[in-house]
Formats: structure tokens, sequence, C-alpha cells
């Protein structure tokens, strides 16, 4: 792995000031570095960090992914990840002009990284030094505890996929809530929800504490106080109980493990939640990426053809650009391509914008004639991009803005597949062409892992109580049991999972139970 | 420009790898030969080995955790029937996981469909937009003998790792008996070597031959004249000798038939299983007896033919009827004209669904009485339709005759829906030495 040249990081240089003059906004240093194909292969599983612990899992991965590649060999034209300084990588020996676009499409992708608000999490630590360090502990924890790491290791990554991300994520965008004072409890919550008292019992109350405020001294709050403890003398505890509840930060089932669990607070064992942190905090650092691939795609394919066309530097190499985006960016005839797709989405809805039609206004109008040539030239449509680029996730992006406009203009269809027995092959044909049902599609393969919480309440005498909290789809029922086992392991004694399966069409509530090592269901 | 700092690094992980190996050498000598994975990045210098890896699965049943590593094949499909196939270690990162493949689905999607996704089309709905062939058993036979010398190595060799891990994984019995057609590497004395002038043996024949050269060098016989050897000049050094030399025998020390059915009734399922169960056999037994295996390939249909490499046999079409016995008596010619009961353990499978035409039992009985005594195993195996419950004709026939009593004959019926591990679980009983009975399952 070397640093690319000095000509080619003039290059990169270049193509930096002209994204910021068109709008792009990054920090200013970035690392470049060339890789071979079997560097990538090596650095696949730890998603291109070379700091990145060790493990097991990943050097199967290698293994399986290099004879594979001797089958079908491929190439990655990049590889950018989100740290500080901004690292990407490149294949060796391209021409200066592929290099252009491919920069260009890495400062896209950077600058995403940098401003879209899912990754606000991943914004202030230095993520590649941490998982050096990282690295290290759980080397050293390997000379001491040998293979018990691993273990670890193995089991916390079987729920890290579950991990309270948002929980992560909302403290950083909104102000911390101020504790709601006593009397406002009182007349808010207390007597109106806990109490449920009636009207007139309610008004009376009021007119006593105006009553006392009449009076003018200074601690009427004081002695209306102490006249609410003598007619409820429960009102103290309910209030704290209120206050815990409203402000307690919620856990995911790792922090709760790493709390709770007697066996991990053992004093030989307390090692485990470094481990079990390590894991977790790199999940999180990896959960914006998952969520957001399409769009980040489709921005940097919409940006690295923005900027390379009105760049000069390319002159004479129109042909050959042209050739390789269509070929990256093409919708296929039947599969899914975020590149095609989030970059298509976006142009429509440049496009749209500037005609003013992605509005209120547009969307009353029923006539067909002037929907089709209403426009408005507002000349907002990149402003709104620079928004969503900000705003929106994958589910988010695809959710609001697939319409049916969109899919006729580019003809985008939900495919089906079904045996012809006469002709004995595999035929492919046109499912439908309504938007609900192919937005429906794309939203099925998005990344949507299950909620599952630790249940509080019935989690008593040393059983872990977790709840999956059913969405109308299933767990996949061969991965429990594995995954079950491991949380048993960390927990230090049995555990429970309450779910559902969905069986003959209908979802049925189902308990799984891990007790040593075993695992039992039964109807829930 | 940060580098980071390795030489820390290296030293902490050789630390972790003697310790947790309890100081044994990592090179041990059976993992020599075995291929590793080249890694000459210094930051990424920890990749095990697939021993190593297979060390730690084998440790997790120990502890009392479940194992991981499974086998995978990748196959790379290619015109002529010749796919390239490459055998690899997988495993699962078992999490929870929203399950796609089930819905609550109202009865709107119950229409027939394989599949679904997403593209780009003119049309209307229905329309049909691609046609892709369905997988089929095979593109036509191999053409000629295979590829070439390249593509059987790579095969053999993929072959040997994955024997490895299943004997190491599925703890496959080591075979018995490599008994006494012993000697891995015999020499054999010969005369074969010719050498001028000096020898044991005079070979007269090439001696005129050489002597008739050099006259005509020297113009003492034209062609067309009367032979007259008195005119020849006789020189020692025109004498042709034989001298006995000794050179190395690489025997193998087993035959192994594998012998298919490839009838109509074969297509699809039970013809896939039987490939794999054999391809594991093979791989199996080639780690075994470490690459001196001798392996001949039957196919039969209502008439048996051999072929060269197991790329043929694994990929050839699905032809006409069936006849068990063709097989049968074809193993039975190919032993008594090369002799190799003398010389070789001889191992038979047979892999069909046992769909007889007409069983013959009077032949049948005389040829097994023959193949019988001068095997040492002959493995059975039955593809189970889902459909009928019944036991096949073959079945049928060998329980009459007996033969399943037979000490070295082991049968196994497999259901067509089984998978990689139900065949696993097959082929050691086809090979165990005690006899578990029949099994369905």
């Amino acid at each position: 792995m070397e640093i690319i040249s000095q000509h080619t990081k003039q290059i990169m240089e270049e193509c930096k000031s002209r994204a910021r003059d068109a709008g792009l906004s990054f920090s200013d240093d970035t690392l470049e570095y060339i890789v071979t194909n079997q560097d990538m292969i090596e650095l696949s599983p730890k998603g291109m960090i070379p700091t990145l612990y060790d493990y097991w899992i990943n050097d199967l991965e290698v293994i399986k992914s290099k004879k594979e590649y001797e089958l079908y060999p491929h190439n990655a034209y990049e590889t950018v990840i989100n740290s500080r300084p901004a690292i990407s990588f490149y294949n060796d020996n391209n021409p200066d002009w592929l290099n252009v676009m491919i920069f260009y499409h890495v400062i896209a992708h950077i600058d995403f990284m940098q401003n879209n608000m899912f990754f606000k999490n991943t914004w202030n630590d230095d993520f590649v030094g941490q998982a050096l360090a990282d690295k290290r502990l759980i080397s050293n924890f390997r000379t001491k505890y040998g293979r018990w790491v691993d273990y670890v290791i193995e089991f916390t990554r079987g729920i890290d996929n579950i991990t309270g991300y948002f929980n992560t994520l909302s403290p950083l965008h909104t102000k911390d809530r101020k504790k709601i004072k006593k009397i406002d409890y009182y007349f808010d919550i207390f007597l109106q929800i806990e109490k449920q008292v009636k009207m007139p019992v309610y008004l009376k109350e009021l007119e006593n504490y105006n009553a006392i405020l009449a009076k003018g001294k200074k601690n009427t709050d004081a002695l209306f106080l102490t006249e609410i403890k003598s007619k409820y003398p429960e009102f103290e505890s309910c209030y704290h109980k209120y206050i815990k509840k409203v402000h307690e930060k919620p856990s995911d089932i790792i922090q709760y493990l790493m709390q709770n669990s007697e066996f991990i607070n053992k004093e030989e064992n307390k090692w485990m939640k470094s481990v079990m942190e390590i894991v977790r905090n790199t999940t999180l650092y990896f959960d914006p990426q998952r969520r957001t691939k399409t769009l980040n795609e489709g921005w940097a394919t919409y940006w690295h053809n923005y900027l390379f066309i009105r760049d000069n530097r390319i002159k004479g190499h129109e042909a050959d650009f042209a050739k390789l985006n269509a070929f990256v960016a093409a919708i296929p005839v039947v599969g899914y391509n975020p590149y095609a797709i989030g970059y298509s989405l976006l142009e429509y809805i440049e496009e749209e914008t500037n005609k003013g039609k992605l509005t209120f206004d547009f969307e009353n109008i029923l006539k067909r004639d002037i929907r089709k040539t209403y426009n408005k030239h507002t000349g907002k449509g990149q402003e709104q991009l620079f928004k969503i680029r900000k705003n929106h996730c994958d589910f988010t992006f695809i959710n609001s803005f697939i319409n049916q406009d969109f899919v006729d203009r580019y003809k985008l269809v939900t495919v089906g597949e079904r045996i012809n027995q006469v002709r004995m092959t595999k035929e492919y044909y046109i499912k439908s062409k309504n938007y609900k049902d192919y937005k429906k599609y794309i939203i099925k393969h998005f990344i949507h892992p299950p909620h599952i919480t630790v249940d509080k309440e019935k989690t008593a005498d040393g059983v872990l109580y977790l709840k999956h909290h059913y969405e109308h789809k299933q767990l996949i029922p061969e991965f429990i049991d594995n995954t079950m086992i491991g949380i048993e392991y960390l927990w230090g004694g049995e555990v429970k999972l309450e779910t559902h399966l969905i069986v003959g069409g209908k979802p049925q509530k189902i308990i799984y139970t891990a007790k040593d090592r075993k695992i039992t269901q039964n109807a829930g | 420009m940060k580098k980071y700092d390795t030489k820390i690094k290296e030293k902490t992980v050789s630390n972790v790898e003697l310790k947790s190996h309890h100081g044994s050498s990592l090179k041990h000598s059976i993992f020599a030969a075995l291929p590793k994975v080249e890694s000459n990045t210094h930051y990424y210098h920890s990749i095990k080995t697939l021993d190593e890896l297979l060390e730690r699965d084998n440790q997790r049943e120990k502890d009392g955790f479940r194992r991981k590593i499974n086998i995978g094949k990748i196959i790379k499909p290619s015109k002529g029937g010749k796919n390239k196939v490459v055998v690899v270690p997988t495993t699962t990162e078992d999490k929870f996981y929203h399950d796609d493949r089930v819905t609550e689905e109202s009865d709107e999607d119950k229409s027939g469909d394989t599949g679904q996704t997403t593209g780009t089309a003119e049309g209307e709905e229905g329309d049909v937009i691609g046609e892709a062939p369905i997988k089929k058993e095979g593109q036509g036979e191999g053409a000629g003998g295979g590829s070439g010398d390249g593509e059987e190595h790579e095969v053999l060799s993929n072959a040997y790792d994955l024997g490895k891990v299943l004997t190491e994984q599925f703890k496959l019995p080591n075979l018995k008996e490599k008994g006494n057609k012993k000697s891995l590497t015999k020499y054999k004395y010969e005369l074969t070597d010719k050498n001028r002038g000096s020898g044991q043996l005079l070979d007269k024949k090439k001696t005129i031959k050489q002597l008739l050269k050099t006259n005509i060098a020297l113009d003492r016989f034209k062609q067309g004249e009367k032979l007259d050897l008195n005119k020849f000049i006789i020189n020692n050094n025109d004498f042709i000798y034989r001298t006995l030399s000794r050179e190395r025998d690489f025997e193998a020390q087993a035959v192994v038939f594998f012998l298919r059915d490839y009838s109509g009734s074969m297509y699809g399922k039970p013809t896939e299983l039987i490939c794999s169960q054999h391809l594991m056999i093979f791989s199996w037994l080639i780690y075994q007896y470490k690459n001196q295996v001798e392996s001949r390939f039957i196919l039969h249909d209502t008439d048996a033919k051999e072929v060269k490499s197991f790329n043929q046999y694994y990929n050839s079409n699905i032809a006409g009827g069936t006849r068990v016995l063709s097989s049968f008596e074809l193993v039975k010619k190919i032993i008594d004209e090369e002799n190799l009961a003398k010389d070789y353990n001889i191992y038979i499978f047979y892999g069909g669904d046992g769909d007889d035409w007409d069983t013959e039992t009077e032949k049948f009985n005389a040829v097994l009485k023959d193949i019988i005594p001068a095997t040492n195993r002959l493995g059975i195996s039955i593809i189970r339709s889902t459909f009928s419950k019944n036991k096949s004709k073959f079945e049928e026939y060998l329980e009459e005759n007996n033969h399943l009593n037979e000490d070295n004959i082991r049968l196994d019926v497999i259901d067509q829906d089984a998978d990689g591990n139900r065949l696993i679980e097959g082929i050691k009983k086809l090979v165990s030495e005690e006899k578990s009975g029949i099994g369905t399952e």
C-alpha cells in the first residue's frame, strides 16, 4: 500500500478546489493510497480499515474471497472510508482522465459522509486511530485470555446489528430536556393522568394555588407543596418515578449486559466489558453507511457526472468517460443498481424542483396538459439536492420521492420470475408498473434490523427476558439458536426471547429459552 | 502522512499464536503440505491458515459451542460442460435478522412465482422481457479427455483440501487395510534401457537394424542387393543390449470405481445428490491415500461406459433407460482384464435411484459373486424420491438375495431433499466398520 504519486496528488487537489467551487464542502486533508486487488480482498472484511481488530471470521472470508477471485476476478475502482482525514484507495496505473472521474466520485462521497445527519455520531472521533488502540487492546487480551476473547467478540457481534444506533444519534440532535417542575407535574400530569380527578376537583386545586399566590408571599410553591403532600402522601415518589422514566437514557442489549450481567461484572471477567464496548462502537461507526448506500452512491454519481463534464482537463476523453459511466450507472433490465437508481432519482428531483413541480401547489393541479407543461423555472434544483444530502437516509429518500412520474419516466418495473414448462426456461416478465409496488420492493431490501429490547419488568430471578417488537416480519429461525447461546454465555444465566413466527401466513407468538446451551421453544 | 507502527503489533501477535498452541510449532509437518494463504502485507499478517481455523472449530465443540465452519463449493459454469469447481470454507455470522422468505401474505402472491426483482423495460404488465435456461444437468458430455492436465490438477488439489476438511471435521473413519498391497513406492527391475556395446541381453532385432544402418552409410550395402552378411563390417558399437535398471514404480494402493446411473429418471436433484456425494468420497479418498488412488468412472443407463475424468463423470448428459447390471458387468470386465484384484484394494461406490427395468437376478448374482470377494467395500447409495415410499427394484433385489448381509456391502437410502450434512452422514455409513443397518432418512 503506497501513497499516490505527486502528479496524481496534484490532480486530486485540483479536483477538490473545483468541487468546492461547485458547492461541496469537506475538510481539507485527504489521503490517497494505491492498493492491489489482493489488498482489497484482505481489507474488505474489515471495512477497508487496516487498523480494525483481527477476527477469525474475517480470515475465513479472506480465504474464500481469494479462491473466488480465481474464478471471478473483479476490480473495484475506488473505496473511501469515513475517517479523519478521509482515506481512499485506488488501483494502480489508471490514466489521468479516469483518475479525474474517480476523484470527483470520491470527493462527493467524502462530502456526503461529512454532511449527512445520519453520520453525526462519527464526526468527532478519529475512528481509525481509535481502532488501532482497540486492536492492540484486543491483541493484548488474547495473550492473557486466549480464545475466550474471540468467543466474546463472536457473541457480541451476534447482537451488534440491534444496537441503539438511533439512541446514540438523537441526543446529538436535540438539546437536553429540562426536568419538569413539581408544581407543573402536579397540575399537568399527576392530577389529570395519574389520579384522573374530575374537573371540579381540578379547578378547586387551581383555586387553592391562586389563593396562596394572591397572598403575595415568596414561598408559594413550598406552601402549596406541603398541602399536596398531606393530601397525596405518594406524590414525591410518583414524581421521582416519572422523572426517571422520562429522562432515562435508553440502552441496547449490549449496554444492558455490560451493566447488569453478573457474569461479566465478576472481577476476573471485567475485561470482557472493554471488548464488548469495542465491538459496539465499531458497529455504530459503520451503521450510517449501511443505511445510506443508495443515496451515497447516487450522490457521488451525480457529482462525478456534473463536475467531470465541466472539467477542461478531460478534453478528448469524453467518449471514454461516457462508456464507463454508462456501464456504472445503467439501470439493469433485471436487477437493482444502487448507483443507477440513486442517481436517476436525484436527477429527477433536480429537474422537477427546477420546474417547481415537487410542491403542494402543483399536486393540486389535476389537468394533465397543464401538468405536462408546467415549468416555473425556479432554479432551486441543486439547492434541494443539498438539502436531501443533509437530511435523508436511503429509506426516507426512496419513500418520499419515488412517485408514478419517476417510475414512468425511467420505465421502472417490478419483474417476476416463473418457469416455462414448455420451453424449459426461466421467464422474466413485467409484474407491475405501479410505483407503490416498485417502492415497496426496493424498501424491502434496505437494512431493517429487528427491534429487540430488554423487558425490564419480566427480567427477574436471573432470567433475561428479551422482547422482539413484532413488525410483521419474523426472525430467521436458523440463526436464533446460536445467537441466543451467545447471549446466554454473556448473561451467565437463562435467557428468554419473545417473538412471533409466521405459520401458515399468520403470526404466532413463541418464546425461545436458552438454558445450559440448549434451546427450547414454547408457544407464547 | 502517518504510517502506523507495525513492529509492535507483529511481536504481540506471534506471541499470541505460540501461546494458544501451547508452545507447539506452527508449522506441523502434516500441515506443511497444504497451501497457505500468502500475505506479504504487514498490516494483515495474522491470517490463519485453513488448518488453524479448523483446529479452532474443533475446540468449539470441546468448549460446548456448535461448530461453525462448513464446506462450500463455488462453481463457475462454462461451455462444453467443463465447470470449474473451487472448494471454499464458509461460515455465517448468526444474528437476529428479519426473515424475508416468509411473509404474512394474502392470496395474491400465490401465482407460482419463483422469485421477484426490479428492472426496467418497455411494455405492459405480463410481457416477457427475458429468458434464461434452467440450470441444466450437463451441457453435453465433456469433450475429449477433459481439458488437459492443468484443470485436472486444480480439481485434484482442491479435492485434497476438501478431503482433509471432511476427514477432520466430520470424522470420517480412516480406511483400514492400506493392507498387504503396500509399498507406496515400489522398485521394479526392468530390462528397458538400451545400451550400446554391452549389457545383459542382446536385442537382436535392433542390432541388425543398427548394423544395416552403419553399413548403408559406409556404402557396403545397397538397397535391392542381396544380403550378404559376410560383406558387412561388424563393430561392437552396433550391438544393442538391454540392461537391467531399477525403475521406481508408483503403485496406486487402491482403485475406486464410481458408478452412477445417468438415465432419464435421474434428472435433477437425484443426479445432483449422487454427484455431490461421490465428489466428497473422491476427495476424501485422495486425502486418505495421499494422491495414490486410481479412480475409474463408469456411467450407465441401459449400457455402461467408462469415462476418463471426474469432470466428465460429473457433467455427462442424461440419457435413456436403466439397467444397473450393465455397470457391474463392466466393473467385472475391467477387474478381470487388468487383473486388479491381485495388486489393489478395490472399492466400488454406486449411486442411483435403483429404478431398474428388469433386474435379471441370476445374471446379477453371478457377477456379484465374482466381484464381492475381490472388493474391500461396495457402497450403494439410493436416492428415494419423495413420492414413492416403496423400495426401488434394486433394493428389493439386494434384500431378496441376501446381499446386504455381506460384510463388505453397505446401503444408504437418501431422501430427495437431503442436504450436504445428510450426504456426509451417508458417507460415514458407507465406509464404516460396523453395519448400522439399512437407514432411510
